[in-house]
């Protein structure tokens, strides 16, 4: 399937003037080249120089106006802008002066562009006068964050990209980067490629993808990569191979720090069985680390989503600083993240434990600045709340206004059923989105069309701090709205027109760019004020660029740090403490992401293609654990934790260590009965970072056997069968709103519960076969259309699904016999119209036997049996034989 | 030249006599004495002429020039009265006899007569014969009562609908066709023909025939000579209701007619026996058709009759080796154009040892279909509507073919049965 053929018509209309855009989906941050009809890599972007992934070379196909949120909604209504703006701004307004500003919040995203995040925060620190606003972003960079603002007094990310190519030893820890970076991934492959030299570990619990590239897995237990990088630390020590003169002159907080790491001992045997890898494993990685100037550690959400996450991201940053490898080529700690603009939105200071460019709310100096430069009078004096504390908030009622945008916390928090039933109650819920379904859209009082990719223009900001552009090259569908022009109006109709004056994304992205000044004055790296005085056409010409935009890539090879000192901080991490695997939730859950698939699907969701992969929820395990819980491959497994459950499929895994599992993040209610992982994981938090342990979900798996499987496509809600999955094909996405579920069930689906679910049906088409439990069954409207095909049995049955999706169309020739068997009928060749029907005997087969020498009516009965019954088709028979023998 | 008298001129007689004298064209003189003074035509068809879908001409099979084609003497009108079998001879009604080497009787059968009171009043008829079809035209807007749910019952109501009667039909049993069709299709069958206005009073037995008397001075005539007077009036049923009715059909099935034979002192049971030759008691005497009685079994559908007139002829023409066998086929039949196609054990209820067995049905609009599958095998069905599979599903049946691997879409029919498995595109693999 060719991207074309998927190109919704609405894309075609830029077609011929190509644009330079950046990719939607992780923080790799690819430049895109596109028309709207052809997509390709951008050959000039520094971050892939013309690679793509396959989500990034589908994304055309995601495009389009199906079920897309079109207009503004307030409560099930549809309303002009104007009333959903004074809506929004009264209620808000209402509620602040009525229970004060912490009685509202913002929860944003990393999928929002930098001038949205810039408006957004402004709004909500520096004219509501609150601090909760909180972001996605807090559930996989935050650990990330707090680690390099403890070593380095800023968030900054020292590396960049070419620092992979240059390293010899490049280390990917809690990273399936493969999958989830996968340019980052090809980067390194080719770097190795063209030097086989190079060595690559992965440290994983999982032996993932990634490890196909290694030169040696450490598949240590989850959870201990504290001690591992301690242990690196004495093995560095007692090797004499710390970098004392950088540590002496760039450091501080060293010898505690090695101290605590010594704590733990030096017997690499007994630290091997208790990390779960054999000693030479370890020790030849620690020989490694130790003997190459060059390294580069990548790090990911497998460190930053623990409950240590701040410790494992400052224990791999002491192994750098211990070896003055920080910020030179070839050599630094890096974080690389999720979102295609996290960065951007821990810049402008979208969390709420940040002020505004890397500044800080509780150091009196940064706010007097910050507010001086907004002329804030209400500023925020004080950290607002996380974003998991936030929906506890909105739970207990302290938070009466939410108002949440890009993204889908019902799906993507931990708890996510008591999210859920925190926004079912919360007085008002805004929700800005791109889609018209969703988990947390359907939690919405307040609905917000926004602009999606491809249709909306600003900045992103990658791993490797490379600002670049997103362009638009599709109008907007519907009454869709910029992010940042929402914010704006509701800012000034909450009275605060004067600070918020913008006319186009340019006007923000240079009063941001003037803010980092700001920063500047307190020592901070971050430096855009090169941008401050941007002309629009400038804005419109910007080119891919990283941050300080000073030329250099690369931060702290100076060895000048942004703290206080000057100087870098060594962290001290104690190891965790030790957690018994309790007998009822015997089972270690992991999350994470899959090749093809984005976030909650809410994109990827609109391609077929990326279903071809992994194509229903699912639960990976080692086959002992498959064996010793009785769960069967392919099967369906269920998993309790102590604050929710799911219904997924088995997959085997010999990749997973024995005792763990891992589920895929995607899935939602929109795509399974059952199948959000995060209702399965506790709400555990990093202390300091606030980012909740999504790696480490202790539960519990049991077999589910359904009685019946089944397919069903329609364009309704699948009815409430206990197991269903949506899967998406082309050929239905391409015949409108009509979808693919795969259903299993054990109680039976009754007559009453299909009339029930689908009351528009005029008819229903069935074949029963109880005996073997298999049902068919098509719906048809009072015109005949067909509205549904569903076929259970005690198997999966059969269909063309092509076929069936052409016969969804509305001039689709309705052929009952074959809509039931789900494919055309295979009738062989034209024997012409039936002559004798008793018999159903047509013409051409009559008149092959008067052929073979039948000369009268008998002699035509004997030889196929027409007129052998009712003898009414007898003068047909006569008229037959005499043209056939005249 | 021998001689052959064949008694009845019914469809049975008709394809003895085409088959006979395709055989043997010389072997005998032939005579045919027939009860009704027509010519042969098609009793199947005499629905469709009764509902003005077609005319007696084209209804005719056999005029009385094919008879003279083939130098067969064809008496109609004057029906046989007695055998007299040590002579071999027939006599007629009006006091011919004809000499014979060989007897063929073809008698067929009587409408079988309501036990009940009132039959015989005038209005009350039957619905056999070209003489009934007439009459049946002939009558005026009335209101009719056809008591009987099975396939004649129905072919005369929908016509009696179609000319424009006002029709109420009275079925023993639940659901229409009950010796056809399952529940399902019977009572499909009864809405599709209540929306043609045709109206049904089910599970209904028929207490009595109600007359009215034109007044008769003075007169002590018997209550039987009082009924061949009378007109009827009403149907009443056992369950106290009242059908008023200006003319009743009865259609409750039909009764060999084999007293000719009785009274000839030929083994007479239900019908008249016949061995596998179809020879009666009397090696000079053979019999086909609705009157004889085969292995307990009688008939009353036109294919079995078909094979008895050939196996019967070819000992006619001294070419004998053939039995004949009874053997199970589909009944197929259309109603008011709608085709029906049933066969077999379709409610998994004839063997009294085995199990029931598995259904398997298909409901559409305008179809509907239901198999009956013991051990893997098709071992009855019935088709309602669209019968066009019927052929497929018959030869599953009688050649006890193992259908599990076409078994998802059996139902749909040969068209789907092809190449099972091969469309598949759903994968079950969740991961590629």
């Amino acid at each position: 399937m060719s991207a074309e053929a998927n190109t919704p018509k609405a894309v075609a209309t830029n077609a011929g003037t190509a644009i330079c855009t950046t990719c939607p989906y992780c923080g790799v941050g690819c430049g895109i080249r596109t028309d709207g009809v052809t997509l390709k890599g951008d050959t000039q972007h520094p971050a892939n120089a013309g690679r793509l992934c396959v989500k990034g070379s589908s994304v055309l196909e995601t495009l389009g106006d199906q079920d897309r949120l079109l207009n503004p909604e307030v409560d099930g209504e549809v309303v002009s802008w104007d009333q959903a703006l004074d809506e929004v701004a009264g209620r808000f307004r209402r509620i602040v002066e009525e229970h004060g500003p912490d009685a509202v919040a913002f929860y944003v995203s990393g999928q929002l562009l930098t001038e949205d995040y810039y408006v957004a925060n402004k709004l909500m620190k520096g004219y509501i006068g609150s601090a909760n606003i909180d972001t996605n972003s807090r559930l996989c960079m935050s650990s990330a964050v707090v680690a390099h603002k403890r070593a380095f007094g800023e968030d900054v990310v020292p590396g960049c990209y070419e620092d992979l190519e240059l390293a010899d030893l490049v280390i990917l820890t809690g990273s399936n980067t493969a999958w989830a970076h996968p340019i980052v991934y090809q980067r390194i492959v080719a770097a190795k490629q063209a030097r086989p030299d190079m060595k690559v570990v992965v440290i994983d619990p999982r032996r993932t993808a990634t490890c196909d590239l290694a030169d040696l897995h450490l598949a240590i237990r989850p959870g201990q990569d504290v001690p591992l990088f301690n242990g690196l630390l004495t093995w560095l020590d007692d090797n004499k191979a710390l970098d004392q003169a950088y540590i002496d002159a760039h450091t501080e907080g060293f010898q505690a720090t090695l101290e605590t790491a010594r704590s733990q001992g030096n017997d690499w045997d007994t630290l091997a069985a208790k990390m779960g890898v054999s000693k030479v494993d370890l020790t030849t990685f620690y020989h490694w680390f130790a003997t190459c100037e060059r390294t580069v550690t990548v790090f990911s959400q497998g460190v930053n989503q623990a409950r240590n996450g701040s410790d494992q991201g400052n224990a791999i940053i002491n192994a750098h600083l211990a070896t003055g490898r920080v910020g030179k080529p070839g050599a630094s700690p890096f974080s690389i993240t999720g979102q295609p603009n996290a960065m951007g939105g821990r810049e402008v200071g979208g969390l709420a434990n940040q002020l505004a460019v890397h500044l800080d709310i509780d150091n009196p100096a940064h706010h007097a600045a910050v507010a001086d430069f907004w002329q804030a009078p209400a500023l925020a004096t004080k950290n607002g709340l996380t974003a998991v504390e936030l929906f506890e908030a909105v739970s207990s009622g302290e938070v009466k206004a939410v108002w949440i945008m890009a993204t889908n916390p019902v799906d993507s928090l931990p708890e996510a059923d008591k999210v859920r039933q925190a926004l079912m109650a919360c007085d008002t819920v805004v929700v800005s989105d791109c889609v018209a379904s969703g988990d947390t859209l359907a939690c919405a009082d307040i609905r917000l069309p926004a602009l999606g990719w491809g249709e909306k223009s600003g900045m992103v900001t990658n791993s490797e701090r490379c600002v670049s552009r997103q362009r638009p090259f599709v109008p907007a569908p519907g009454q869709a709205k910029a992010d940042w022009w929402i914010i704006t109006e509701v800012a000034q109709r909450m009275g605060f027109a004067d600070a918020f004056p913008y006319q186009h994304e340019r006007d923000i992205f240079a009063e941001y760019s003037a803010l980092t000044a700001v920063a500047g004055q307190f020592g901070k790296r971050l430096d855009l004020t090169g941008a401050a005085d941007l002309s629009a056409d400038q804005y419109a010409q910007w080119q891919p660029q990283q941050w300080p935009l000073k030329g250099d890539p690369r931060c702290f090879a100076d060895g000048q740090f942004s703290t206080p000192s000057g100087r870098a901080r060594f962290v001290t991490c104690e190891n965790p403490p030790v957690r018994q695997i309790g007998d009822a939730f015997p089972i270690i859950l992991n999350s994470g992401r899959i090749r093809d698939q984005w976030h909650t699907m809410t994109r990827t969701g609109r391609a077929g293609r990326l279903f071809a992969h992994l194509s229903e929820p699912f639960a990976a395990l080692h086959p002992k654990d498959i064996e010793r819980y009785r769960l069967q491959e392919g099967g369906f497994v269920r998993l309790t934790s102590r604050v929710g459950d799911a219904l997924v499929r088995v997959t085997r895994d010999t990749g997973q260590r024995p005792g763990t599992a891992f589920m895929p993040m995607h899935w939602t209610d929109q795509f399974s009965r059952r199948a959000r992982v995060d209702a399965l994981v506790p709400a555990r938090l990093d202390p300091h970072s606030g980012q909740p342990a999504f790696k480490h979900t202790p539960v519990n798996v049991s077999d589910w056997q359904p009685r019946w499987h089944g397919w069903l496509f329609t364009a309704a809600s699948p009815p409430a069968v206990e197991y269903w999955a949506r899967v998406p094909v082309d050929a239905f996405l391409q015949a409108g709103q009509v979808q693919r579920y795969r259903l299993a069930g054990d109680a039976d689906l009754t007559e009453q519960q299909l009339h029930d679910w689908l009351p528009q049906a005029a008819q229903w088409l069935a074949l029963n076969d109880p005996a073997t439990g298999h049902y068919r069954r098509a719906a048809l409207d009072k015109d005949g259309r067909l509205l549904a095909w569903l076929a259970i049995g005690e198997t999966l049955p059969v269909c063309d699904v092509d076929w069936l999706a052409d016969c969804f169309a509305d001039d689709a020739d309705i052929q009952h016999m074959a809509i039931l068997a789900g494919q055309p009928a295979d009738a062989g060749p034209d024997l012409g119209p039936v002559i004798c029907s008793c018999f159903q005997v047509r013409q051409k087969t009559i008149e092959g036997v008067v052929e073979e020498g039948a000369d009268s009516v008998e002699a035509i009965g004997k030889g196929c049996q027409a007129g052998t019954n009712c003898g009414s088709c007898i003068p047909e028979l006569r008229g037959l034989l005499e043209t056939c023998t005249s | 030249m021998k001689r052959l008298v064949v008694v009845g001129n019914g469809m049975a007689a008709c394809r003895l006599l085409e088959e006979l004298t395709r055989l043997a064209p010389d072997l005998y003189q032939i005579t045919v004495v027939g009860d009704e003074p027509f010519a042969g035509y098609n009793r199947v068809m005499l629905s469709p002429l009764l509902g003005g879908g077609t005319d007696e001409k084209t209804i005719t099979t056999h005029p009385h020039q094919w008879y003279r084609d083939r130098n067969i003497r064809l008496i109609t009108g004057s029906p046989v009265v007695a055998i007299h079998r040590r002579r071999r001879q027939v006599e007629t009604a009006a006091g011919h006899l004809l000499d014979y080497d060989r007897l063929l009787l073809a008698t067929g059968a009587a409408p079988r007569q309501l036990p009940v009171e009132g039959v015989s009043l005038d209005g009350v008829v039957s619905f056999r014969d070209l003489y009934d079809v007439r009459r049946l035209l002939s009558l005026s807007a009335a209101r009719v009562v056809v008591v009987g749910g099975g396939f004649l019952g129905l072919e005369a109501a929908d016509a009696l609908v179609k000319q424009g009667h006002d029709v109420t039909l009275v079925h023993s049993r639940g659901h229409l066709l009950n010796q056809q069709l399952d529940e399902s299709a019977g009572h499909r069958l009864q809405q599709d023909l209540e929306a043609r206005g045709l109206k049904f009073v089910m599970q209904a037995r028929t207490q009595s025939i109600e007359g009215t008397y034109p007044e008769e001075k003075g007169s002590g005539k018997s209550s039987s000579e009082k009924h061949r007077h009378g007109r009827v009036a009403a149907v009443h049923l056992a369950d106290g209701q009242r059908l008023p009715a200006d003319y009743v059909v009865q259609a409750v099935g039909i009764v060999p007619r084999a007293e000719l034979a009785a009274s000839a002192g030929l083994t007479v049971n239900q019908g008249i026996r016949v061995d596998d030759t179809l020879q009666t008691f009397d090696p000079a005497i053979y019999a086909i058709g609705e009157c004889v009685e085969h292995r307990e079994r009688t008939f009353g559908l036109v294919a079995p009759l078909y094979e008895q007139a050939s196996v019967c002829a070819s000992h006619l023409a001294e070419l004998g080796h053939r039995r004949y066998l009874y053997a199970d086929s589909a009944t197929r039949l259309k109603i008011s154009g709608i085709d029906l196609v049933s066969c077999g054990d379709f409610l998994g209820d004839k063997e009294k040892d085995a199990s029931p067995g598995e259904t398997q049905q298909l409901n559409l609009p305008g179809s509907y279909r239901r198999l009956q599958i013991r051990d893997n095998r098709v071992v009855g069905m019935v088709l309602y509507g669209d019968v066009s599979d019927a052929p497929f599903f018959e030869k599953l049946w009688k050649e006890k073919t193992d259908i599990s691997a076409l078994r998802e879409t059996l139902l749909l029919g040969e068209a789907f049965c092809k190449r099972p498995g091969d469309r598949d595109q759903n994968s079950e693999e969740i991961a590629a």
